[in-house]
């Protein structure tokens, strides 16, 4: 049965530099004597450690906690003792250190105790979730989002395809093609699993089409299990097909909208590597510790796929390739077109660590990047259907708001537009410079916003306080007033009762004064001396 | 462990297979079909314009370049002064007196690119730029076009002629001139002449397609073209829109009216449609960018170009009809921002 395929606008078809690193089986990279594991491998928070420096830890077990839900725990990849809880360089295009748990190994890899789900099928998918959380399993295709909660639909929604990306577009890459050759069941017993936890009604493996034999085992494989709601689907080749939105797009035609997730056109995106880790999670009870590694690239002399513990350094890893140290120009984690040099290589792989790519000094250099002609050129192959161009004359020119009108944040940064681009501008370290300054300016007025309400809050609160001040002493007043009008009546009652008394007894004891007893005649004269004195009065006045 | 001399920088880490070098290249070969065509038909003179052009354009390139503190190796090797330069010469007469040309190409170098800020900034075409300035300035030398399939002058007689104005014994200026058939053809009909009056008067003037020579002129330079296109050094969409619509309302006022109205064909194939509608309108810096913009920029044009060639005071219209439409270009592009990925409908 073929199924009907549709296109999505631009990308580009790459040469795939695919070959020289499959010659060679999977093996085992050399277990390292030392191994560093970041406490952030993954999209969110970053996990809290519980264990001690000194502490012996075993293999698989537990040594750091996820604290909030976007996170994820870190699991010991080797058994030994805990040596440093601290800050180390992790593989970062900045080269900074982060918070790290090292372990010294004891050589004994000695497994912890491991607890496979029997019967997954009769557990609740949210008990599933939990398992595949605590297993520590992160997107492996290289964004390292905790993938129980992309196993997490939410209690309304329906998942109606479930693909599983094996796409694996960018150059160079192997180790998911190397993973579906060799084991094809572990892909497809996690898809199962993931089916479950999600329900989903039909899933699909999708293969680009220059991995003919992943194609052909996964297909076999398939026969064995009689489950006819799994297609394998071959896709073209052309970069950025693996991008989550370009694979639905290239599968269903539909569209993950603009600032959406695909679980709102009810589907869900999984790496097959994701697929096989949450197979090993259920059926074996092994966490998280070890992944699949392409050493590739024109400086190593046998480039091939590792199977290696997180933790490694990458100078480890480089070593069992052949690696001509003198003749590198750069190692990049990752591949080509959205990996990113490694400043330090005694850096630990993590959990997204998919690639590592040494590239020899021959090849072409860089050139310096010359004005935007805007030719286009970067339009005609944006997958996200922006305009490139516009995007740089407003990233360049530090317009925020206009270049978020241009959809900024529909970019993926599959760097399409910068490989294309004759004026060799580096568009896509425009984008993440234009994002992280959007991000910080909107951390900025978060922040400015929240200084701004507790401000207001003070204020507020002081006025309040003012009011309660005054409140209080407003009563106090009162109360005063009402026990002083109190007191006084009571006072005065008995001031004006001893008045009486006193004017009483000196009524009885006073004699009769002068003015007492006046005739009618006297009274008279007084009151015409009275007069002329208010007249003189008056007349000083006037005078004066 | 660290590797010496790291050299920080984003991905996409693959080595760049485009350079304006290239582009620039690419259509700089794309003429010289065209360009063959036009020396054959018109002369030596073409040859001068190009020499006395482009080495002017380079000159005054890399004196800006100086005084704005630029460096200069890189960008004159990105050979947009020469391509610019070559479209000035291209679109000059045959008969220009040296330093008419070396005016043009200074002021679309110095003036219309450097002045706005180089490669990438210039808002106006810079060759049409000093055309247009040109025509302005100084009409009468600008139609001292040699008549098509006359004998021309010779390679040194050319020189002479344009560097001192010159002509060997016994010919005359007039011998050597000729208005150019989008010159005849609107003059005359100023004159109430109709259309079968005037070929029949100029027979040597038109061809099966256009004007006579020109005809030729166009479809190779129409062959360079599309050669850039399948090579995807430019869009479809410019060249496209530019000749359908011209083709398209010569056709509307052609039919009812076809003594009066020249036929798309004479509008195709005369004059510096062809030229116009592959190497002039398809300037990446100033058309439209966006696929729906191209469209509407193209289409503009070629409004511009049959309105200014009917009813306009210039024989001929490409210059002023992209410069026009330059003008639209970043209101065309505001509105025509396509959708993106995951969008209902499309526009900032």
């Amino acid at each position: 049965m073929t199924r009907r395929l549709w296109h999505f606008h631009g990308g580009l078809r790459l040469e795939g530099h695919k070959a020289m690193s499959m010659h060679e089986p999977i093996t085992d990279a050399p277990l390292p004597q030392r191994v560093v594991l970041p406490l952030s491998q993954h999209i969110g928070a970053p996990a809290e450690p519980e264990v001690e420096v000194g502490q012996r830890v075993l293999k698989g077990q537990r040594i750091a906690r996820a604290t909030e839900y976007v996170s994820a725990p870190v699991h010991a990849t080797t058994s030994g003792t805990v040596v440093a809880v601290g800050e180390r360089t992790v593989p970062h295009p900045s080269g900074l250190p982060a918070p790290c748990i090292v372990i010294e190994a004891d050589g004994k890899d000695e497994w912890i105790e491991r607890q496979p789900v029997r019967d997954y099928e009769s557990l609740d998918p949210s008990a599933l979730r939990n398992v595949i959380r605590e297993a520590g399993i992160v997107g492996l295709g290289g964004a390292g989002f905790p993938s129980f909660i992309k196993l997490n639909p939410g209690p309304d929604k329906v998942v109606d395809l479930l693909i599983l990306n094996g796409a694996e577009c960018e150059p160079y890459i192997t180790c998911d093609a190397m993973l579906m050759q060799e084991h094809p069941r572990r892909i497809i017993d996690g898809l199962l699993v993931m089916r479950h936890a999600l329900q989903a009604k039909h899933c699909i493996i999708a293969i680009e089409d220059n991995k003919k034999v992943a194609h052909t085992v996964l297909v076999n494989a398939l026969q064995e299990h009689e489950a006819e709601f799994i297609e394998v689907v071959q896709i073209p080749t052309i970069y950025p097909t693996g991008g989550e939105k370009q694979l639905i797009k290239i599968l269903t035609g539909r569209e993950v909208p603009s600032h959406g997730l695909p679980i709102d056109i009810g589907m869900v995106v999984h790496n097959v590597a994701t697929a096989a880790a949450v197979n090993d999670a259920i059926h074996e009870g092994t966490p998280l510790i070890e992944r699949i590694v392409t050493v590739t690239g024109e400086a190593v002399d046998r480039p091939r796929n590792l199977n290696v513990r997180i933790g490694t350094p990458f100078s480890t890893l480089l070593k069992s390739a052949e690696w001509r140290e003198d003749d590198t120009d750069e190692v990049l984690m990752g591949g080509p077109m959205m990996g990113f040099a490694v400043p330090d290589l005694d850096v630990p792989v993590v959990k997204t660590t998919n690639c590592l790519l040494a590239r020899p000094r021959n090849q072409p250099h860089r050139q310096p990047a010359m004005p935007c002609i805007r030719c286009g050129q970067c339009a005609t192959v944006c997958p996200a259907l922006l305009l490139p161009q516009q995007l740089y004359w407003y990233a360049h020119a530090r317009n925020f708001d206009r270049v978020q009108d241009y959809h900024l944040f529909d970019c993926i940064e599959c760097g399409c537009c910068a490989y294309v681009c004759p004026s060799h501008i580096p568009l896509v370290q425009f984008y993440r410079f234009a994002k992280t300054e959007i991000w910080a300016q909107e951390r900025q007025k978060e922040k400015a916003d929240r200084a701004r309400r507790r401000h207001e809050w003070h204020l507020e609160r002081l006025e309040r306080k003012k009011r309660e001040e005054e409140e209080r002493r407003r009563r106090k007043k009162e109360m005063l007033r009402k026990s002083r009008a109190a007191g006084d009546r009571g006072k005065q009652a008995e001031i004006e009762a001893a008045l009486a008394r006193v004017k009483a007894k000196k009524a009885a004891q006073q004699a009769p004064r002068n003015t007492d007893n006046l005739t009618e005649a006297q009274k008279q004269a007084i009151a015409a001396v009275e007069a002329r004195r208010q007249r003189l009065q008056q007349g000083d006045d006037g005078e004066s | 462990m660290n590797l010496p001399e790291q050299s920080l920088h984003s991905s996409p880490h693959l080595p760049p297979r485009n350079s304006v070098r290239r582009m620039m290249l690419l259509v700089i070969l794309a003429l010289i079909p065209g360009l063959l065509a036009q020396i054959h038909f018109f002369g030596w003179g073409v040859v001068v314009n190009l020499v006395l052009a482009v080495g002017t354009a380079v000159a005054c390139e890399a004196l800006m370049l100086r005084l704005r503190d630029r460096a200069i190796l890189p960008f004159l090797g990105d050979f947009s002064a020469v391509l610019t330069g070559m479209l000035l010469a291209l679109a000059l007469p045959t008969l220009s007196p040296w330093w008419l040309i070396v005016v043009g190409a200074a002021f679309a170098l110095i003036v219309a690119k450097h002045l706005y800020g180089g490669l990438g900034y210039n808002p106006f075409n810079p060759a049409m730029v000093g055309y247009a300035m040109l025509l302005v300035a100084f009409p009468r030398e600008m139609t001292a076009w040699t008549p098509i399939g006359a004998d021309h002058l010779g390679f040194l007689d050319q020189w002479r002629y344009t560097l001192t104005g010159a002509l060997p014994a016994g010919l005359e200026y007039d011998a050597l001139t000729a208005a150019t058939p989008l010159d005849t053809v609107k003059t005359s009909l100023g004159m109430d002449l109709t259309l079968p009056e005037i070929f029949a008067k100029h027979a040597d003037l038109v061809g099966p397609l256009g004007g006579h020579g020109w005809e030729w002129v166009n479809l190779l330079f129409a062959a360079g073209g599309i050669a850039l296109v399948f090579l995807k050094v430019i869009s479809w969409r410019i060249p496209a829109a530019v000749i359908l619509t011209l083709f398209l309302i010569s056709t509307l006022f052609a039919l009812p009216d076809p003594d009066l109205r020249p036929s798309p064909w004479f509008h195709l194939f005369t004059g510096a449609t062809m030229l116009g509608a592959f190497f002039i309108a398809t300037d990446p810096v100033t058309a439209s960018t966006t696929p729906r913009g191209q469209l509407i920029y193209g289409a503009g044009i070629a409004i511009f170009i049959y309105v200014i060639r009917t009813w306009g005071g210039y024989p001929d219209a490409v210059a002023f009809a992209v410069l026009l439409m330059n003008l639209a270009t970043p209101t065309i592009d505001y509105y025509t921002t396509p959708r993106a990925f995951g969008e209902e409908r499309h526009g900032p």
